[in-house]
């Protein structure tokens, strides 16, 4: 990602911002609401479009070409923080749906596999159920099983916890952990920052659309460079 | 104190409320004087009225009789007239020995359309096949001029086949011409969406009347000299694309409450436009205005009563005119009930379902 740089209306969002993410690596981005970095990583599966500057995914570069667009997407799993699971299809429904319809797998192995994801976020016993009808923990899980099934090798998580109650922030962060320790390549936006310590390679501190500091997280929790990081830090982990 | 209260004693149950009828009736008739000399009036009027009428429809009124005389000697409804007319009033001026076909044409209407609605029928390999059978059957019986049967032009049909074939005709061409056109106008290409809004707009704001009038009268005008398309058709395509704009914009509310992460998420897993528009997006949609589709649903089988001034004899016309006859025209009263009734059968038997859907859609069976 190369000085990439985006507005809404006046407003500059992203302010060129440069960044390089290596295969399997783990990076956390925190920041204060409104410093950018949710539409940082949306802009990487084009949710929101970049105006300036240039992201390559995996070397193909993200243009208007609708070619490339999928390319990158494909590649890419995206976790929201109000899960977005489809509502009227039962959980093995809203796993197997992209695996048919846009990888034309057969129904019966598109099942298996979504079975498979669906032990390791370890709800199986949910596939018939409705999203409306589990914990938002529970939900956040399917989500991210969702993901799975499409084989991405980069996940991107935008504040995946943000809206759980406390007590299933840890049954998601549990599944995150297990995730990254299989390799998996993950950016992750969030405000949980015991999560940033034991899993994060890197960990990014955003402000009004630039990156303020990057580091490893012992550099970043115990001796960070930068005034800004120290506030933030003292901020958050006050309580 | 309350708070302790509940504390010592944590399983103390709700007070039981004094009930029974007296009650229930003092609470809700005579819980003042105002109130209680209201009910007095209202039940007097009512009494008063129901008295009349239950002379007039069931008591005075005669059933079957051949001669109308006897009829205006007895002073109450006049019933006899739906027994002697209910044939034309049904059927119109489709030829009266040929009558049988229309009654084995509505049975097939009624057991196809009963079998769609049955969850259990929902596969497209059961619908597809029954649906082309009845529609086959149903033109076999109505056009004749195979089988054996006599050939019957469209000119002469009428009554509640017409009705029916009016309404089903409008609704299976309007609903996916509404969904169209609500997708247009949200298209993320402009021309999709100038159409759309053009479209709706400006058959929105013509009464159907007219739109009616410039199908039989006009359009014909520009075609090229020698073609022809079936005035009933032109009809039912007229009435269909009325339908399709007040439904469009039914359909663009739902599309409208549709939150964006449900496009972001599907975007996500790479899903096209397309994908995400039939499986993901309007799926909900359509839930979400079931209730508002069935109400222009319902308004469309009475809009085919509109074509009286095009010379086509539905139900409510072909009673209209079987009912200048001399003999039996004073009972008109009597003959429009009962065609109020039909539509009123028609009518609730759609809302009920309707109600039956959404408590489906409710507890996420469908």
């Amino acid at each position: 990602m190369n000085a990439v740089s985006k507005w809404y209306g006046a407003f500059k969002v992203l302010n060129e911002i440069s960044l390089e993410i290596q295969k399997g690596e783990r990076v956390v981005v925190c920041g204060p609401s409104g410093s950018g970095k949710s539409t940082l990583i949306r802009c990487i599966n084009r949710l929101e479009e970049h105006q300036k500057g240039d992201i390559y995914v995996k070397g193909i570069e993200l243009n208007d070409s609708v070619k490339n667009i999928a390319a990158i997407r494909s590649s890419l799993g995206m976790v929201f923080q109000s899960f977005n699971l489809f509502p009227h299809l039962t959980v093995l429904e809203n796993l197997t749906i992209g695996p048919t319809l846009v990888r034309h797998m057969k129904r019966k192995d598109a099942e298996e596999r979504a079975m498979h994801f669906l032990r390791k976020v370890r709800i199986p016993e949910q596939a018939h159920k409705y999203p409306l009808q589990l914990s938002g923990g529970q939900q956040q899980r399917v989500a991210i099983a969702r993901s799975l099934c499409m084989e991405p090798e980069i996940m991107l998580f935008d504040e995946p916890t943000s809206a759980l109650d406390p007590e299933m922030i840890k049954e998601v962060l549990d599944t995150m952990i297990e995730l990254a320790e299989s390799g998996m390549t993950m950016i992750v936006v969030t405000h949980e920052m015991g999560f940033a310590r034991t899993v994060a390679d890197n960990v990014i501190l955003m402000a009004d659309g630039n990156i303020v500091e990057r580091a490893e997280p012992e550099e970043f929790f115990f001796n960070p460079k930068h005034e800004r990081t120290r506030t933030f830090l003292d901020q958050i982990l006050k309580h | 104190m309350a708070t302790s209260e509940i504390l010592e004693h944590p399983a103390e149950l709700p007070p039981v409320l004094a009930s029974g009828p007296w009650r229930w009736m003092r609470r809700h008739f005579f819980s003042s004087i105002g109130q209680t000399l209201l009910t007095i009036v209202v039940a007097a009027i009512a009494i008063r009225t129901l008295w009349f009428l239950l002379h007039w429809a069931v008591l005075d009124a005669v059933w079957v009789a051949a001669d109308p005389q006897v009829c205006r000697d007895a002073g109450g409804a006049c019933w006899a007239v739906i027994v002697e007319k209910h044939r034309p009033i049904l059927f119109g001026m489709y030829p009266y020995d040929q009558h049988w076909r229309l009654v084995l044409m509505i049975v097939i209407y009624l057991a196809t359309v009963i079998a769609s609605l049955t969850p259990a029928c929902w596969k497209r390999s059961l619908l597809i096949p029954m649906w082309i059978a009845s529609v086959t059957a149903i033109a076999v019986l109505m056009f004749g001029g195979v089988l054996g049967l006599p050939y019957v032009p469209t000119s002469e049909w009428g009554g509640l086949p017409l009705t029916i074939i009016l309404f089903t005709g409008s609704v299976l061409f309007g609903m996916p011409i509404a969904v169209l056109l609500a997708l247009g106008r949200r298209a993320p290409l402009p021309v999709a969406r100038g159409l759309s809004v053009v479209f709706i707009e400006s058959l929105r704001g013509v009464p159907l009347i007219t739109i009616l009038f410039v199908a039989v009268n006009i359009f014909p005008l520009f075609l090229p000299a020698g073609m022809e398309v079936n005035k009933l058709l032109r009809i039912t395509l007229s009435i269909a694309v009325f339908f399709a704009c007040y439904q469009a914009e039914v359909i663009r509310g739902g599309l409208q409450a549709i939150p964006r992460g449900q496009y972001e998420a599907a975007a996500s897993l790479n899903m096209t436009y397309w994908q995400t528009t039939r499986r993901i997006i309007l799926p909900q949609a359509l839930r979400i205005c079931l209730p508002a589709m069935t109400n222009h649903i319902i308004a469309a089988m009475k809009n085919t009563s509109f074509v009286i001034i095009i010379g086509l004899f539905d139900i409510l016309t072909a009673t209209t005119a079987v009912m200048q006859d001399p003999l039996w025209r004073q009972f008109y009263i009597e003959a429009y009930l009962f065609v109020a009734l039909v539509y009123l059968v028609f009518g609730l038997a759609l809302s009920m379902y309707a109600r039956r859907v959404e408590s489906w859609v409710a507890v996420g069976r469908i």
